[in-house]
């Protein structure tokens, strides 16, 4: 079946689109996530997609690999139009997506998981040799010397990528999508991987590569999307353009102001971080200071949570020290870290924040239930007045405070959640995107809470994908990059250009 | 949260329930309402409501112990040794085996919590194990000849009212504390619900887990204690499928075997109609398997019950998703 294309000589016809939607929109209860798009794939391009978190490119990659349906506009394959695409029918059209986690079977041998889902037989039985010789056939026109009797698990991630990449031409795969592919590659990795796309490509394979790193979109691409805040901003030759450019394209729109100003100036050191390693992150060293906001910023998966679980104790931290105001604080546990005062709001409320079929009150007393307790008995009475306290202080509509926390609104419950950590009276507060999902009034509120506290000279940590966010709270801002430090901003250096660029490319000049 | 002595719409259901089961046998067995046959029955159903109170814990944290009715083996087997064989009075008797029942818990909850392996596995294997166990310590013979103050606690009566049942009422008591007035209870749901959020609230949540196996198992061993006294003679085989029946009294009152939901009051009532169920076929001479196949519908029907009225609307979406997804989903994992 896919062996007709052994030569590597291109049958692509450069002119000729073999994809093409026109105004897809994709709308989230109160969240536009894709507006109006607007792009179009010629054959054997390699056409790279770019943007920031949240641009919208993997609701683009779901609209394409059927698995969300389109709130609006057309995708025409093959001078076919469609108004929605299933994952049945993507796959019939010859559209498959490499997605950083692979949907590999570990347990089963190369060649069983090309085949998976589709499996030769002859009469009863798997036909295992013909398998075996397609697989290895496959991986030959890949230039990949892999034994398809090997374990998937025993192969190295780049291998495992292969793998992937000949499920996806036996099932006979036209367009190929591939979302971050060089993220869980090592860097000997990737090269073999662009050689790989270069093989592809010559053979007439369609790609669309999606990334974040500047070097790669330069390596690897013909024609390159921005997608900023869901919209299409613009494509480009790849030779005729350049990474400011790019980087302008993407950040695009002017900062918005509207951020509560804060006057007190961060005061002494209070916390010392050095060499933290540890939970995917290495070598992290800072300080932070009284009544400092400390930004945070990376892209998604340069470590900035793993780092907060370190400093939290949720996760065994492998070297390094933190000290508060002088005194070690290596946090061994959560429980500890609360006795050592530190909080953490955590990006994932209804997972990680509160417990859902608990009120209100049972939620912000649970880290101090201990404390409120005689002989373990609960008073009831202290519960109340406490949850009634920060009901009060942070305007959570709710009829009571016996109200169940999952009928309350995402602003209330991350209210729940603030509320719980103010109560256990914290020096450091650790915020992990604290208003993903929250509207604006409740926004507002929070960032004014988080001046307050910072005033009152708490040390606050603040992990934000929301640039604006960054820019308009942050006294300084650490960049991370694949779990490393790529660079520290001083107020008077943070722009979107600066934050973006240390977090795609790890150097400015 | 519901863990209230207060009952709810779904309590209501099955006081009614219970209600008809009384109504229903009283008219076919003129004894069934006997003061005697009443006491009976608090006196066969003790041991049940005893051990169902730990075991309600253990599911509210979203956990289960499949060892129990082995457990109890293990328990009378040694009890009625130290006795019978060893001559010790019988208060030292009882206090080994309410320390041993404490202590086979609390190996279940370390190997849980440090294994991190599902307890439906973990006890499963402790099953087998106390099984061989009880067996090995009594080569498989009945012991028995017990002085006669041991025979009081399961078969005497103070002021006319079962010893049995004054013990059962005062481990209820000591259960309904726990689980609603002191810090433990809450943090028995808090994990149940969510056992992430709950350790990421500084709850020290394997410290709770080995905590609640082991207070399972001495509340098991008190129920072993009230068992052996009443049937005057310990095997082997005494505990089995035991597990079964606290189960499906658990879960016929309204305990989540997926965690974090059901409160004592319900799983009381579980044990009050498992009770009067069986003390009524035996009344009426139904056939011993006919019993077997009523009490195993009961807990189908409970379970079903449970999953179907907690997460159905989970669910759809959860499958849902799945076909969306379509060839990304499949539990592959590479890495």
């Amino acid at each position: 079946m896919t062996a007709a294309v052994e030569d590597s000589v291109s049958t692509a016809d450069p002119h000729r689109t073999v994809l093409e939607v026109r105004g897809l929109s994709k709308s989230y209860p109160g969240v536009t996530a894709l507006d109006a798009v607007d792009f179009e794939l010629r054959e054997g391009e390699v056409h790279a997609i770019v943007g920031e978190n949240g641009a919208g490119k993997s609701t683009l990659i779901k609209i394409l690999a059927g698995a969300e349906v389109p709130s609006s506009g057309r995708i025409t394959i093959n001078d076919t139009t469609y108004d929605r695409l299933t994952p049945a029918l993507a796959l019939e059209l010859g559209i498959a997506v490499i997605y950083q986690e692979f949907t590999l079977v570990s347990t089963l041998t190369a060649a069983d998981n090309v085949f998976l889902g589709d499996y030769l037989t002859k009469g009863p039985v798997l036909d295992t040799k013909t398998m075996n010789a397609r697989a290895a056939e496959l991986f030959a026109r890949l230039e990949v010397d892999i034994p398809p009797q090997a374990q998937v698990e025993d192969l190295t991630t780049g291998y495992q990528q292969v793998v992937e990449i000949a499920k996806a031409l036996s099932k006979n795969a036209r367009v190929l999508i591939m979302d971050e592919p060089s993220a869980p590659l090592t860097a000997a990795e990737v090269d073999a991987m662009y050689n790989v796309i270069d093989t592809l490509k010559r053979q007439g394979m369609t790609i669309v590569y999606i990334s974040h790193r500047m070097d790669e979109i330069f390596r690897l691409s013909d024609r390159v999307s921005v997608l900023r805040d869901g919209k299409h901003v613009a494509t480009r030759k790849t030779g005729q353009t350049t990474r400011e450019e790019l980087i302008t394209l993407m950040v695009g729109r002017e900062l918005k102001s509207g951020y509560p100003e804060r006057d007190t100036p961060p005061g002494e050191v209070s916390l010392e971080v050095s060499g933290l390693t540890g939970n995917g992150v290495q070598d992290i060293t800072f300080q932070a200071h009284e009544g400092e906001i400390l930004g945070f910023a990376g892209l998604i998966g340069a470590g900035r949570t793993e780092l907060m679980e370190l400093l939290f104790g949720s996760k065994p931290v492998e070297s390094g020290e933190v000290f508060f105001q002088g005194r070690p604080v290596i946090s061994r546990s959560p429980e500890h870290a609360i006795k050592n005062r530190i909080a953490l709001v955590p990006e994932d409320r209804k997972r990680h924040g509160v417990i859902l079929d608990f009120c209100i009150k049972d939620n912000i007393a649970l880290p101090l239930l201990k404390k409120m307790s005689r002989s373990g008995v609960v008073s009831a009475g202290r519960v109340s007045r406490l949850a009634e306290e920060y009901m009060d202080s942070l305007r959570i509509k709710a009829p009571s405070s016996s109200q169940l926390v999952k009928n309350l609104s995402g602003g209330n419950q991350q209210k729940v959640v603030l509320g719980k950590w103010l109560a256990t009276e914290p020096e450091v507060l650790i915020f992990d995107e604290p208003t993903r999902g929250i509207d604006v009034g409740a926004r507002n509120e929070i960032y004014l809470l988080m001046n307050k506290l910072a005033e009152a000279g708490k040390t606050i940590l603040m992990i934000s994908s929301d640039m604006e966010e960054l820019i308009g709270m942050s006294d300084r801002v650490i960049v991370l990059r694949e779990g490393r430090q790529q660079g520290t901003l001083t107020r008077s250096e943070i722009s979107q250009e600066s934050i973006l660029s240390l977090a795609a490319e790890g150097n400015v000049e | 949260m519901n863990a209230k002595f207060t009952p709810k719409v779904k309590d209501i259901g099955l006081i009614v329930v219970l209600a008809g089961l009384v109504i229903t046998f009283s008219v076919l067995s003129p004894n069934f309402l006997d003061v005697n046959n009443i006491y009976n029955i608090t006196r066969q159903v003790a041991t049940l409501g005893i051990c169902a109170v730990g075991f309600t814990f253990i599911l509210i944290t979203g956990g289960i112990d499949l060892s129990i009715g082995y457990q109890i083996s293990v328990n009378v087997v040694v009890c009625g040794m130290l006795m019978a064989n060893y001559d010790l009075p019988w208060y030292l008797a009882v206090l080994a085996v309410l320390a041993l029942g404490t202590l086979m818990g609390m190996i279940n909850g370390i190997i849980i919590t440090v294994t991190g392996v599902s307890p439906l596995i973990i006890t499963l294997a402790m099953m087998t194990v106390l099984n061989g166990v009880s067996y090995l310590l009594s080569r498989g013979l009945p012991i028995f000849g017990f002085p006669s103050e041991f025979s009081f606690i399961g078969q005497g009566t103070v002021a006319g009212i079962p010893v049995a049942l004054i013990i059962l009422l005062l481990v209820c008591a000591i259960g309904l504390f726990i689980l609603n007035k002191t810090y433990l209870g809450k943090y028995f749901y808090a994990i149940g619900n969510n056992r992430e959020a709950a350790r990421l609230s500084g709850i020290n949540t394997p410290r709770v887990l080995i905590l609640v196996y082991a207070l399972s198992g001495f509340f098991t061993a008190i129920g072993s204690v009230v068992l052996l006294s009443r049937l005057s003679s310990a095997q082997s085989a005494t505990g089995s499928g035991f597990e079964f029946m606290v189960i499906t009294a658990c879960v016929l009152g309204g305990v989540s075997v997926m965690g974090g939901r059901g409160t004592l009051f319900g799983a009381f009532l579980g044990v009050a109609i498992i009770g009067v169920l069986n003390n009524g076929l035996v009344l009426l001479n139904v056939n011993e398997y006919v019993q077997l196949v009523i009490t195993g519908a009961i807990l189908l029907i409970a379970v079903s019950y449970d999953a179907l009225s907690k997460s159905s609307k989970g669910r759809i979406t959860q499958i849902s998703a799945m076909v969306l997804s379509g060839s990304k989903k499949s539990s592959a994992k590479a890495v």
